[in-house]
């Protein structure tokens, strides 16, 4: 039965999470013998691309609003998976994937294992699904024994690869109904890369000292083409917005660079990067934790060597 | 307005993580439990301060053994009136959500707030599926939540922006950073929480459909490799070169 997978998009375009939950998807596909499907419910148009991925066949269900109604995607969802015959479900471990995936698990009767960091192992009695638990501290194996599988693919942990030619778009007919929740309003920032889908990140702690000092990590960050973030007493004291807050009480990242500045590395924020594929950090204190997760280390003044960094970025890229 | 607000106990955030010998158990020995922060900070207060602004009730409800009765009355002290323990150690977020949909099916309660995810399994499951087990609206990682009685009208961060929906009450929710500010239980409330009731109740079967196999520990980063600061040149090109991330 083949693999479905549920691609998310907006204003019209399929994100980046999509592509990689599509390359999942179709990896797991070929390991279980099978065909790669994928859906959208909002007909963007770039959804043939989905092809290219790995998905063999592209559905679409158009639905005439944009916001996102738990009850009726998950409806949707579930009919297509019934409708295209699939026996497992693919999402991603988006804000968007992990309001569905709850809600499918009961609708589908299946087996829920949401963050997947690696392709499942293929027993006689069931998929076995590896995921990260304890905020990124250690890593759990699990075995959906349900008949349906329900797994929420982890941003950042798979790099979309382009394997073939992009598929016609087929319409499926499911009945929706109109939503109840009705939207009063939605302001958007232009301009910033979300920190969630970000692949490079600078991230300023304590050690900036006050608000004013940010624009060396906003020169840094725009030299490199990164998304901004910071420690939680910064976002605490008012210097940065919440939503930049990482750690494991804040967003939860895993972008392929993660460059901390003046950030000590308490355990609590290490939960939420230490998945970073790669860890820079610049701390005048020698001892300071985080240098024993990190990949590269410079012991300085971050007030001298920040300018300095955004210096050799900018040389590089003129290069 | 009647509140239900959805607590788990998890490790102290500081906590070493270990497993027993052979990988299949989280080893407990020697670790602080404390109420899982997004319960705390968020759902709770902000149930609370609901409760202040619009009258009514708070329950917390909790599926657990009796050493969780700590951190439910923890969770009195900072303002549920009452509280509801199901008597087990949960097997996975199918479970809890059933345990669960039998107290609120059973109570009606206009809004039921949960954290946005427990910090020790890290799945976000509950939420939707006690929703989808009710066949209510759920609302998930709100950083603001209101009501007036009637409807609830809630903020979460959507891509590049903020979005806020208007829902017709009853709705589950789940809390994340900004919906409320952490509280500190005062002497009078954890003097009041000793009086207040905690009732037992017995679960329900539920057969699992995920099973935990094997914990391990990630294995660490190979040594930091140190850069001289005046040569910023060498860890650009390390970083296009080596770590091959620009
Ligand atoms: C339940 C709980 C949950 C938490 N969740 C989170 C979370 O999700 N995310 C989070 O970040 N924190 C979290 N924390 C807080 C965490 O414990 C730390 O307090 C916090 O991460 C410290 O932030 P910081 O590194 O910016 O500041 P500090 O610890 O003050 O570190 C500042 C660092 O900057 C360095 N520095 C100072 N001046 C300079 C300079 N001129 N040049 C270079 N380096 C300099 C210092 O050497 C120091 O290492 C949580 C705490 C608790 C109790
Ligand atoms: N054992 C439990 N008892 C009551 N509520 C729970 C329990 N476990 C999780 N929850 C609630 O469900 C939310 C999401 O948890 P999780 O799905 O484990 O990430 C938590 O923030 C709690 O509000």
């Amino acid at each position: 039965m083949p693999v479905l997978v549920f691609a998310e998009s907006t204003d019209g375009v399929c994100k980046k999470a999509a592509f990689e939950a599509v390359t999942y998807g179709a990896k797991l596909a070929s390991k279980l013998g099978t065909n790669c499907l994928a859906l959208t419910i909002a007909s963007p148009e770039n959804a043939t691309e989905l092809g290219k991925y790995g998905a063999h066949e592209v559905h679409d269900v158009s639905l005439g609003w944009k916001h996102l109604d738990t009850s009726i995607y998950s409806k949707i969802i579930a009919e297509a998976t019934e409708k295209l015959g699939a026996d497992t479900l693919v999402l991603s471990h988006s804000s968007t994937g992990r309001s569905l995936a709850g809600r499918l698990a009961i609708r589908l009767k299946a087996g829920l294992v949401s963050g997947a960091n690696a392709l499942p192992e293929n027993g006689d009695d069931g998929l076995q699904v590896r995921k990260s638990v304890y905020s990124g501290k250690a890593l759990g194996d699990y075995k959906i024994i349900a008949p349906i599988r329900i797994i929420s693919v982890m941003g950042n942990a798979f790099s979309p690869v382009v394997t073939g030619d992009a598929v016609e778009v087929t319409s499926l007919e499911i009945s929706t109904e109109d939503s109840k929740i009705q939207i009063q309003s939605v302001s958007k920032v232009e301009g910033s890369v979300p920190l969630p889908e970000a692949d490079l990140v600078v991230s300023g702690g304590r050690g900036l000292k006050g608000p004013e000092n940010w624009g060396l990590i906003e020169d840094l960050a725009k030299a490199l083409g990164a998304a901004t973030a910071c420690s939680r007493p910064v976002a605490d004291s008012g210097w940065r917005p919440h939503h930049e807050h990482v750690g494991q009480t804040g967003v939860a990242i895993r972008p392929n660079l993660y460059i901390a500045i003046g950030i000590s590395g308490a355990i609590q924020h290490l939960g939420g990067v230490n998945n970073s594929k790669t860890i820079v950090v610049i701390n005048k204190d020698p001892e300071a934790p985080f240098f024993k997760a990190a990949d590269y280390g410079v012991v300085a003044d971050l007030f001298e060597v920040v300018p300095k960094l955004t210096e050799a970025v900018r040389a590089f890229k003129a290069q | 307005m009647k509140l239900l607000v959805c607590i788990n106990k998890t490790p102290d955030t500081t906590a070493r993580i270990s497993f027993t010998s052979d990988g299949t158990k989280f080893d407990s020995s020697g670790v602080q439990f404390i109420m899982n922060p997004y319960d705390e900070w968020y759902a709770l207060v902000r149930a609370v301060e609901l409760k202040e602004q619009l009258g009514g009730t708070v329950t917390a409800v909790h599926v657990g053994s009796a050493d969780s009765d700590t951190i439910i009355r923890k969770a009195l002290a900072i303002g549920a009136d009452d509280a509801i323990r199901i008597n087990k150690a949960p097997t996975d977020a199918f479970d809890i959500a059933h345990q669960i949909s039998v107290i609120a099916r059973d109570q009606e309660y206009d809004m039921i707030l949960l954290g946005k995810e427990s910090i020790d399994y890290n799945s976000a499951e509950v939420g939707p599926m006690l929703a989808e087990l009710l066949e209510l609206p759920f609302v998930g990682f709100a950083n603001k939540v209101e009501s007036n009685g009637q409807q609830a009208i809630v903020s979460r961060d959507i891509e590049g922006g903020v979005e806020t929906a208007i829902i017709p009450l009853p709705v589950v929710v789940s809390a994340a950073k900004g919906t409320a500010e952490q509280r500190i239980p005062n002497m009078r409330g954890i003097m009041m929480a000793k009086s207040k009731p905690l009732k037992v109740v017995e679960p329900l079967e539920v057969a699992q459909t995920v099973l935990p196999v094997q914990f391990e520990l990630p294995s660490g980063r190979t040594t930091c490799r140190m850069i001289d600061p005046d040569n910023m040149e060498q860890l650009v090109e390390l970083l296009h070169t080596e770590a091959k991330v620009i």
